[in-house]
């Protein structure tokens, strides 16, 4: 049996003032861990959360988002007539020719404009989406008229975005006439508008952006996207919708570095804090190792003890560095979209894997800083130890 | 410990045997000679004192016999096994099983309660926490200390803390029981307490009892007392 670990606890809450600096130093280092992965969750919850897998996007063979291509607007009805698209409310193809086009918005702040995602679509576009987008206040815009509904999230971070208000960018004022939430997809980016004003608006009336199908069921969507990407005379692509906004996280790459670059630098830092500690506790438990190893405990068990308490210490700063970065869960944030050159709003979440990879950072930083030191504890020759 | 599992060595039965041990340690460019040939046997059963003036070799002497230390020359048998034969992971669990060992600082862990210290030995042998409770309380009552089990060593006097150090020493029931200055820390009511332990450890348990001390009061309850000088052991 191991030494108990009641030694390692009490002995960290007798030197409690450098158990809690030390958990501070590598708390701080948690910290800024669990920021960057908080910001990586919400981002790609904005994104991946957007697909619903029935949704099959058929874009121009080539284009890499929504932005860039557009393509004949006689393609449209060839799609509406592919098989395994389900039917709309009214028992049509639910199937929406879309346009996505920027229009720079005044932030509420006053800090300048901002280019946030405008999506023409019809009306099978809301249809086909209310997994995602719910209506909060007002109504959807209606066909024919230069109305907008746009996002929660749009409407906290820009001006005139108010129902009721008057927005304008393309060829003339727009009416803000409803609210809804995208459910923390990036639709919660967008402001909707009917397909066919946007393209006047911004003279694209004789193509269309994209198409988005309604698939009836998942193998139906996987035989769309297919279909659509080997018709050699359509010379489109199909994508389903899920594999579409995975691919749009790129966006997250520039955190990620920065992520990597910061929490690997302070790593460093809270490894040797954690290393001096116990440095300290194996000088000044000296002579208590060398009388566990006169009653017949083994240099093992040593090396474990104090590895093991290093690993405590690390899981103490794991806890502080969380705790400190609650407040941040479910803030809203901004990044720009390296795709499509537009603002994409999101939340920073603290999920569970973003837990469970703090704990294991944490960790990896506790056994980093345990072992030199405890390597030298079970090295010590007992005589020597026990003179000190 | 109870009476049932104890004399595990028959009295009289030679549990060390040292043959011209010697031991020299190199400090900067000098040989300081610790141990010059000591030749010494220990039969089962003995409470022998080794006195001498300090650096005459006696604690060296101890713990060669508790395999915490080697000689430069000669041979060590205790329970007719060349110790030094043992590997540093082998020697640990050798002493754990034959070697209760009593310090003159009496080396308690500070955060652990006197149940908790007593019961370190234990918790490298096989028996179940019922046992360890049973063997640990056993251990404690007979130092006096039954009443203390649960106090940190802080809060007991250097007296009762060298008796939860002999309670740690005896609770897993060794061949032999080592003890360096054992009341060399202590004033003379606590050290006669000690003493008094060791004594009944001896007579009515049959603890083989190797004693370090300066005080000749101490050795008086040693049946031989051996002498070492600049490290020779001197004629008994």
């Amino acid at each position: 049996m191991a030494i108990p670990i009641t030694y390692n606890i009490r002995n960290m809450i007798l030197r409690r003032g450098l158990t809690v600096m030390t958990a501070l130093g590598i708390g701080l280092t948690v910290t800024t861990a669990v920021f960057l992965m908080m910001l990586l969750a919400g981002l790609k919850k904005a994104f991946v959360s957007s697909g619903d897998p029935l949704n099959v996007l058929v874009v121009r063979k080539g284009s890499t988002s929504e932005l860039v291509g557009g393509f004949a607007k006689d393609k449209l009805p060839i799609l509406r007539t592919l098989p395994g698209i389900a039917l709309d409310s009214h028992g049509q193809p639910m199937v929406s020719g879309e346009w996505v086009v920027l229009v720079a918005l005044p932030r509420k702040n006053g800090s300048g404009n901002v280019n946030v995602t405008l999506r023409g679509m019809e009306q099978d576009g809301i249809e086909l989406r209310t997994r995602h987008a719910k209506l909060l206040d007002g109504r959807w815009f209606q066909p024919g008229q230069a109305e907008v509904v746009v996002s929660k999230s749009v409407q906290g971070r820009y001006s005139h975005t108010n129902v009721g208000d008057i927005i304008d960018f393309g060829k003339g004022p727009w009416k803000v006439v409803g609210t809804f939430d995208g459910g923390g997809s990036s639709y919660d980016s967008e402001i909707w508008a009917d397909v066919n004003q946007v393209a006047n608006q911004f003279n694209r009336q004789n193509a269309i952006g994209n198409v988005y199908l309604r698939a009836t069921d998942p193998v139906a969507a996987q035989a769309l996207k297919h279909r659509v990407s080997d018709d050699q005379q359509l010379q489109l692509e199909g994508a389903l919708e899920t594999e579409y906004w995975d691919k749009q996280t790129s966006s997250g790459g520039g955190i990620k570095v920065m992520g990597w670059i910061v929490g690997f630098t302070m790593a460093i830092g809270s490894i040797f804090a954690a290393a001096n500690t116990m440095y300290a506790a194996v000088a000044y438990r000296s002579r208590e190792i060398a009388t566990l190893r006169v009653i017949g405990f083994r240099r093992g068990s040593i090396l474990t003890s104090f590895v093991f308490e290093s690993v405590l210490l690390a899981l103490l700063g794991a806890i502080v560095g969380i705790v400190l970065m609650l407040p941040f869960n479910g803030m809203s944030t901004s990044t720009s979209n390296q795709a499509t050159f537009s603002e994409v709003v999101f939340k920073m979440q603290l999920t569970f894997p973003v837990i469970g990879w703090a704990v294991v950072f944490a960790v990896v930083m506790g056994l980093i800083g345990g072992v030199a030191p405890a390597w030298s504890a079970a090295r010590r020759d007992i005589l020597a130890a026990l003179r000190d | 410990m109870s009476t049932a599992t104890v004399a595990n060595v028959a009295t009289g039965t030679k549990l060390v045997q040292a043959r011209n041990v010697s031991k020299i340690f190199q400090r900067d460019a000098f040989k300081v000679t610790a141990l010059d040939n000591v030749s010494i046997e220990i039969a089962g059963g003995d409470f022998i004192a080794l006195m001498g003036p300090s650096g005459s070799g006696k604690t060296t002497l101890l713990n060669m016999i508790a395999a915490i230390d080697r000689p430069t020359a000669g041979e060590l048998l205790v329970l007719g096994k060349n110790i030094f034969s043992l590997s540093d992971t082998q020697a640990a669990k050798w002493r754990n099983e034959h070697i209760g060992y009593v310090f003159q600082t009496f080396n308690l862990i500070p955060v652990l309660t006197a149940f908790e210290n007593v019961e370190l030995p234990l918790l490298l042998t096989k028996l179940s926490s019922k046992q360890r409770r049973e063997h640990v309380l056993t251990a404690l009552n007979l130092v006096g200390l039954g009443d203390r089990v649960h106090h940190l060593p802080k809060q007991l006097s250097g007296g009762q803390e060298q008796r939860v150090a002999i309670a740690r020493a005896i609770v897993s029931d060794p061949t032999l029981l080592l003890a360096d200055e054992p009341t060399g820390d202590l004033d003379s009511h606590s050290a006669t307490e000690v003493l008094e332990i060791l004594k009944r450890l001896n007579t009515e348990f049959h603890k083989t009892i190797v004693m370090v001390t300066h005080d000749p009061h101490a050795a008086s309850y040693a049946h031989v007392t051996r002498h070492l000088e600049k490290g020779m052991l001197l004629p008994a």
